[in-house]
């Protein structure tokens, strides 16, 4: 009789799960707000300022979507996450999209169930060391103590990286950024590994950030993707489109300031679909024509978030690398808009 | 024969002398650290090196601790006050308070809406007072302190004053069916028809009368999200909450693990080990995640509702095991005592068991409420942000990424201040309730 009861809780549950999640779009639009899972801090990435406004790479996204959605960029809920909490976050419904510097794995995507909708991000491992120990190489870093955060897919990594080479390591665990930032500088280990962005980051806060150096090496591949649930494909069209609409936006020169203007109608096609004043390609994402002239014009188009949030003008200084466009040498690719 | 022998004794005096002050190096400052760090070679060698060493440590803490930087915008400026100051680069970079303790307090409240939260704490302490000073406030205080559970939830998450009246409403509703039918049947019968009746208003009833009551007469202030919560506000609204409502469930449990009733009893004890056996983080995870993955989408249990619960339950159990400590330790005389007075149950609990048991459960009883209060950092973990949660994103504003000690410090500093008055005041009181078998 429990059991039964039980199961048929289950069931409903189940079934109600199915009906909400088939429409995320028109509970976004009948909420009024979107919900949308952060990091509970990561530099440049995503991070409350002292008015308690949030801002970084990752929180442009959620206001774009936002934008194309709702019309307005500050219609977000933004919640934020752990590393244990965010995948049954989105699972369980609590927020609608998850933009919180998640690489896309398989397994991930699979099996536990979630759509990556597109990468905004192209990370990989790499390690820092200090100038003086000259190390040109990781290679060169055989019986070296390694700090390095337990738990992650970075650990696993460095693994593989050193056994493939052959060489042999020494690893220090550590549970946070900034405690690895202080057995780094304490000299607790001789090299700090993370991913790039966040070696990049780390060394920037550093009093003498030009004693460090990065090392040539990126052992691993970390696609950072913005995900959705499974089973939703109109909602998680709305997230891929509206982020391959803020990469389109740069490749065609589409810019926070003249999206207005061009939007009133232009020579190229193209920018004229993104934009609404052809087609009809805002009515098939079950929003209006107008939805990513909105997404653009919050925070600009892709290479302007970059350059406002992680790039070379900031702290973090990032270069683009791989997170260029396809023309300059990079792997940003968006489909075309047709 | 006395006589002659006083004359020929001329060195013995008959007189008293004059009193004489001791010798100034026995008396004040001196005669103090003579006689307790210069008292032989030995000591005198520890007192130097403990100089040394506690004089090496202030200056080292108090040449971080006053640095110049109060103004700062971010680290670097830090940096660059400290190294223009000629200080090489050391010194605490407190720019990061300054501009963030308001953050670090009221986490992401809406900042014209902070004297609500202000004002409710102001008035926990005069809720308080009554509980805490009975014998220095008048005694009519305590209907403030009986109202104001329902006037705090109301202060803090705001919304309409109908949600509060009715969660008021319930408690009168299960006095009156109590009252009415505990004089027509029994006692047990009584309760557990108030029970029934008042979770009847609260979980069927009250929704639909608070709306149709908000319709008719929309009284109440601006609502705010749980998710505006943080920094302080919330690791004191978490620590306040616990602590109010573990203490009586603590004493029901505890009572209920003695009790004759062989089902009550295990209930009580298997709720007591089952929450003791497993840590508070897991509960956490529980009400974060496994609860919004049974709960079908759509509806909204309150996070912060769901940990305010967990805390409570966990705290409860911790607080039953203390008590019954407390009521271990009575002999059974009291009891007996009580019997024999012709009190029943109820009354002998209330006038004889439990404020003895209390009283020498003190110690106890503050422990664990320092230990609930400082568990509610856990919620951390679980993506809220008090204040270590804040620390962490504070830190990712690339301003001030770097910054640990300073943040940590007030942090702590913070807490410190909390946990000691807490100590103080457990002190206090057991001074005060000294009846004294010594």
């Amino acid at each position: 009789m429990k059991k039964s009861v039980y199961f048929g809780v289950l069931t409903v549950a189940s079934l109600a799960a199915g009906a909400a999640a088939a429409g995320t779009l028109d509970d976004v639009k009948a909420r009024g707000k979107l919900n949308c899972g952060v990091t509970t801090g990561l530099v440049g990435f995503a991070a409350p300022d002292a008015n308690g406004v949030w801002e970084g790479f990752d929180v442009a996204l959620c206001r774009a979507v936002a934008a194309a959605v709702l019309g307005d960029g500050n219609s977000v809920e933004f919640v934020p996450t752990t590393g244990k909490t965010r995948f049954t976050a989105l699972a369980s419904g609590e927020i609608d999209m998850l933009a919180r510097n998640t690489t896309w794995t398989f397994s991930r995507d699979v099996d536990l169930k979630f759509e990556f909708v597109g990468v905004n991000y192209y990370d990989g491992q790499g390690f820092m060391v200090p100038k003086e120990l000259g190390v040109t190489s990781a290679k060169d870093l055989d019986g070296a103590t390694v700090c390095i955060q337990t738990g992650t897919t970075t650990e696993l990594n460095l693994a593989d990286f050193f056994r493939a080479n052959n060489i042999s390591y020494e690893p220090v665990p550590i549970e946070t950024n900034a405690e690895a930032q202080q057995q780094y500088l304490a000299g607790a280990c001789d090299v700090y590994t993370t991913d790039a962005s966040g070696l990049a980051a780390t060394r920037a806060t550093f009093e003498k950030p030009g004693d460090h150096i990065l090392l040539p090496e990126i052992i691993s591949k970390e696609p950072l993707a913005p995900l959705v649930r499974h089973g939703d494909s109109e909602w998680a069209d709305v997230v891929r489109w509206t982020l391959n609409a803020l990469i389109s936006a740069e490749e065609y020169g589409i810019t926070k300031a003249n999206a207005e203007e061009m939007s009133k109608g232009s020579d190229n096609p193209e920018i004229n679909r993104i934009l609404g004043s052809e087609g009809t390609l805002g009515e098939m994402l079950g929003l209006d024509n107008a939805w990513a002239k909105r997404a653009i014009m919050v925070g600009g188009n892709y290479g302007e978030i970059f350059d406002a949030n992680i790039g070379e003008s900031t702290p973090i200084a990032l270069s683009r690398g791989l997170n260029a466009q396809w023309t300059k040498g990079g792997l940003l690719y968006s489909p075309p808009f047709r | 024969m006395s006589n002659t022998h006083a004359d020929t004794v001329a060195f013995v005096r008959d007189t008293m002398l004059p009193q004489q002050e001791p010798p100034p190096s026995s008396v004040g400052a001196v005669g103090w650290a003579r006689a307790n760090l210069f008292s032989g070679w030995f000591n005198t060698i520890l007192t130097f090196v403990s100089i040394l060493v506690i004089g090496f440590v202030l200056y080292e803490i108090l040449s971080w601790v006053f640095s110049p930087t109060w103004n700062a915008g971010s680290l670097r400026e830090c940096r660059e006050i400290l190294s223009a100051g000629g200080e090489a680069t050391r010194g605490a970079c407190w720019g990061v308070i300054r501009e963030r303790w308001i953050q670090l307090l009221f986490g992401f409240y809406p900042a014209d809406l902070y004297w609500r939260p202000i004002l409710a704490f102001i008035l926990l302490g005069v809720a308080l007072a009554p509980v805490l000073f009975a014998d220095k406030v008048p005694s009519q205080l305590i209907w403030f302190s009986a109202i104001y559970p329902f006037l705090f939830p109301w202060l803090l998450w705001g919304g309409t004053i109908w949600g509060p009246l009715s969660a008021l409403a319930g408690f009168v509703i299960g006095y009156f069916v109590f009252k009415a039918l505990s004089e027509v049947t029994s006692t047990l019968i009584g309760i557990i028809a108030a029970v029934v009746a008042a979770l009847l208003w609260w979980l069927v009833l009250s929704g639909y009368v608070v709306d149709a009551l908000n319709s008719i007469l929309p009284i109440g202030i601006q609502a705010v999200e749980s998710r505006n919560f943080g920094g302080f506000m919330l690791s004191i609204t978490i620590g306040v909450v616990a602590i109010a409502c573990s203490l009586p469930l603590g004493i029901v449990l505890a009572l209920g693990r003695q009790s004759d009733l062989m089902i009550v009893k295990y209930i009580c004890v298997g709720f007591i080990e089952f929450v003791r056996g497993v840590p508070l983080i897991t509960l956490l995870f529980v009400a974060s995640v496994l609860l919004n993955l049974f709960l079908p989408p759509g509806t909204t249990f309150d996070i912060i509702l769901r940990v305010l619960i967990m805390v409570t339950l966990f705290a409860s159990a911790y607080m039953a095991e203390v008590i019954r400590g407390g009521l271990a330790a009575l002999p059974k005389g009291q009891y007996e005592g009580a019997d024999s007075l012709g009190l029943n149950y109820w009354q002998a609990q209330r006038l004889v068991i439990m404020p003895q048991a209390l009283k020498i459960s003190i110690p106890g009883i503050v422990s664990t409420f320092i230990g609930v209060f400082k568990d509610t950092t856990l919620v951390s973990i679980i993506g809220l942000l008090d204040p270590l949660g804040l620390s962490n994103a504070i830190r990712a504003d690339s301003n001030w990424n770097g910054v640990v000690w300073e943040l940590y410090g007030f942090i702590a500093a913070m807490f410190f201040i909390f946990c000691f008055s807490m100590s103080r005041y457990s002190m206090y009181l057991e001074r005060k309730l000294r009846t004294g078998h010594r």
